[in-house]
């Protein structure tokens, strides 16, 4: 019998069971103080749609053998070029979101490309690199929102008639377009079609994708390059395709992200991007090597709802506002946790 | 005129030799030595407030800055997690001020509490770091984002209902946590007001520097006790040093003990100066400043000295002091120069571990290619 039990939680992994146990805890605790348990889960919804894709764009790397993608930054700032670019031209509606996004991907594809030149060069310390030279990139973008040559006055500042503003309303533009489509009810929980749908769809094409010749021929290289070599595929090459496929899946999710925040954050908003999906995918049952899409949808629903359901729950059983205090907490020991354990590396 | 020609053609190479050398081994410092003064000259900066600012950043941020140098000479790259220490620092600051010892007492004090909880802290991130060899990097800097939680709990929750702190200009106005500012009054500026000779127009806080110079003469003497040549040896190879009978686990753990002790002093070293703690904020930029610094001084993630760490500090907070000023001379806009040292910060760090990586990868190529040629 505890055998058996051991092997279950094995197999589900210790994380997971806790983290769900606490989730338990909160909804049997919002029950019980007469919360709107249908309104935490929609909630906790919208969360998982908008979080979603940054998630996804962990597994490539993983899979190829780069590891955790700490520079997600390059992605989400060619994501908020593509998303200005759009802005500028003033498109709105869901026009203006796959304007977006179809701005956003070549400029993702060319530094993807550059960003997997530069890990080839450091192998076995792209985690620690990539995440620096992401810093630095929002840093130099900062400088570039300052001197960018848009002239939509909604884009920029009043006064001075130059330099974006920190943070621009996509009202107008292609905010909660997918938010708002396609929303229907569920036993009193309102569900975004749109939104879980695109979330949902992503994660079928990165599904199929490992399904065909290139993504099988990256998984080979990722999990045993000496073999792959002799087996004729193109480490090298593979490595650059997952990179660039990571990069592409930022700049998608963060426009994602922006149309259901309803806002387009610049500066050093993007700093810390990498850290919330990293610890989700981790979360979900990644290790540094393998990482599946179930592992993607189980860390974002998990750790997006213990961060949507933290805040109202439990403030009103302590004071204060502890979830952001827990976010550090649980995703930074998630990190810890996946890098003392797996072995590898050196 | 034929033989004074021959003369230069013959000493020339030695010359160049030597410029060549000393550009190849201290191009980092050279280049940012160039940067600096040229954003000095187009900012139009007064020298003596510019000396002023470097000399008081110096007393400031060196003690921390030195702080990394043991984790290096143990192999364990650039410590990210000396924010924990500074942590301890700044918990030993907010019981202090509680308290309401002043002056140079309450300061020694502070360092005297500081130290038991960096040492334990430093304990726990040296087993940590230990279950990531190879990944010690990464490992310290998600260390310190996960400390900063646990201090974010302690500080935000478990002060006021747990821990008995009861004054109520220092809590936040439910009663539960401390302020997101503390006012030093007591210790503020304690060290540095001892001795502060105006020499030129600069003020000199001298037994601060004091203070770090004795840290510079005390990590020395400690590089050549028993020590500091098992923690050189553990730098090296962990395996040999393993086969030499090093206790190679235990000796980084020292190695993260001291660091993490250092960092604690060094930040209250630090918030002496400021004179106000920012409880939330303080440590944060800690280890990234002080990383960005010591690379300047043209440390690597496996080699820093002391000397690195003192030109580093002068350079890099030059650097800080100046460039928003050449941004506003230069664009018109202060934060262009905002965000340029911003960037240098975390790009010299990008820049300075791609080097590390790559140089490694190329070290062990050649190993590679010379065991081949052997067999």
């Amino acid at each position: 019998m505890t055998q058996k039990l051991k092997q279950i939680i094995v197999h589900i992994g210790l994380p997971r069971i806790i983290i769900a146990g606490f989730l338990l805890v909160i909804f049997i605790t919002a029950y019980i103080t007469d919360m709107s348990v249908p309104q935490l889960i929609t909630d906790s919804l919208v969360r998982v749609g908008m979080n979603g894709i940054l998630v996804l764009a962990m597994v490539p790397t993983i899979s190829c053998g780069v590891g955790l993608n700490f520079g997600l930054p390059l992605g989400v700032l060619s994501g908020l070029v593509g998303a200005l670019i759009s802005m500028e031209r003033g498109l709105a509606g869901f026009p203006g979101l796959f304007a977006a996004i179809g701005f956003a991907v070549p400029i993702a594809v060319v530094v993807g490309y550059l960003y997997a030149l530069l890990l080839e060069s450091v192998k076995g310390q792209e985690m620690m690199v990539g995440t620096y030279v992401g810093f630095s990139a929002v840093a130099v973008m900062c400088i570039f929102w300052l001197m960018a040559p848009f002239k939509n006055p909604e884009l920029i500042w009043a006064i001075g008639g130059k330099g974006l503003r920190f943070t621009l309303t996509l009202g107008n533009h292609f905010g909660k377009v997918l938010n708002n489509f396609a929303v229907f009810k569920l036993f009193g929980v309102k569900i975004s079609g749109g939104l879980l749908g695109f979330f949902l769809l992503f994660c079928l094409l990165i599904y199929l994708f490992y399904k065909t010749k290139l993504g099988i021929a990256m998984v080979a290289a990722g999990a045993n390059p000496v073999f792959a070599r002799s087996a004729g595929i193109d480490v090298r090459h593979m490595k650059a395709v997952g990179v660039i496929l990571s990069t592409v899946l930022a700049a998608i999710g963060i426009i994602v992200y922006a149309q259901s925040y309803g806002f387009l954050q610049l500066y050093m908003a993007p700093l810390m991007m990498a850290f919330p999906a990293v610890a989700a995918i981790l979360i979900g049952g990644a290790s540094l090597q393998k990482a599946t899409i179930s592992n993607v949808i189980i860390g974002t629903v998990l750790f997006q709802t213990l961060l949507t359901t933290a805040l109202p729950v439990t403030s009103r059983v302590i004071q204060g506002d502890i979830s952001e205090v827990a976010r550090l907490i649980i995703s930074n020991g998630m990190i810890l946790y996946a890098l003392t354990r797996s072995t590898g590396g050196q | 005129m034929t033989q004074t020609h021959g003369k230069t053609v013959e000493s020339r190479p030695t010359v160049n030799f030597d410029v060549r050398h000393l550009i190849l081994t201290n191009g980092v410092p050279i280049l940012f030595l160039a940067l600096s003064i040229t954003m000095a000259m187009v900012a139009g900066l007064n020298v003596t407030f510019l000396l002023n600012e470097v000399v008081t950043r110096l007393a400031r941020n060196s003690l921390l800055v030195l702080s990394l140098l043991i984790p290096v000479t143990a192999g364990m790259g650039l410590n990210f997690s000396i924010v924990i220490g500074a942590m301890a620092g700044q918990a030993a600051a907010i019981a202090v001020t509680y308290w309401g010892i002043p002056g140079v007492r309450g300061f020694l004090l502070a360092c005297l509490l500081s130290t038991p909880i960096a040492a334990i802290a430093g304990w726990l991130a040296g087993n940590v770091l230990n279950r990531a060899k190879g990944r010690e990097m990464i490992t310290s800097m998600i260390l310190g984002f996960f400390a900063n939680g646990i201090y974010q709990l302690i500080f935000l929750f478990l002060v006021g209902p747990i821990i008995p702190l009861k004054d109520p200009a220092m809590l936040l106005p439910q009663g539960i946590g401390v302020r997101n500012t503390v006012d030093l009054i007591n210790m503020a500026q304690a060290f540095d007001k001892i001795w502060r000779p105006v020499i030129g127009g600069v003020r000199i806080p001298v037994v601060t520097l004091l203070v770090s110079a004795g840290m510079c003469v005390l990590i020395t003497f400690l590089m050549k006790t028993k020590i500091g040549q098992d923690l050189r040896a553990v730098g090296q190879d962990m395996h040999i040093a393993e086969v030499m009978g090093i206790k190679v686990d235990k000796t980084r753990i020292i190695a993260m003990i001291l660091s993490t002790v250092i960092a604690g002093w060094g930040q209250l070293i630090f918030l002496q100066n400021i004179g106000t703690l920012n409880t939330y904020n303080s440590h944060e930029q800690v280890g990234m400043f002080s990383i960005a610094a010591l690379l300047v001084g043209g440390a690597s993630t496996r080699r820093a000295t002391i000397w690195q760490a003192i030109v580093g500090v002068i350079l890099f907070h030059t650097l800080f002091v100046v460039s928003p000023l050449a941004g506003q001379r230069l664009f018109g806009v202060p934060q262009i120069g905002e965000y340029f040292r911003v960037f240098v910060a975390y790009g010299i760090i990008a820049v300075a571990l791609a080097l590390h990586a790559w140089q490694g990868r190329q070290v062990r190529r050649q190993a590679i290619k010379e065991a081949m040629l052997t067999e």
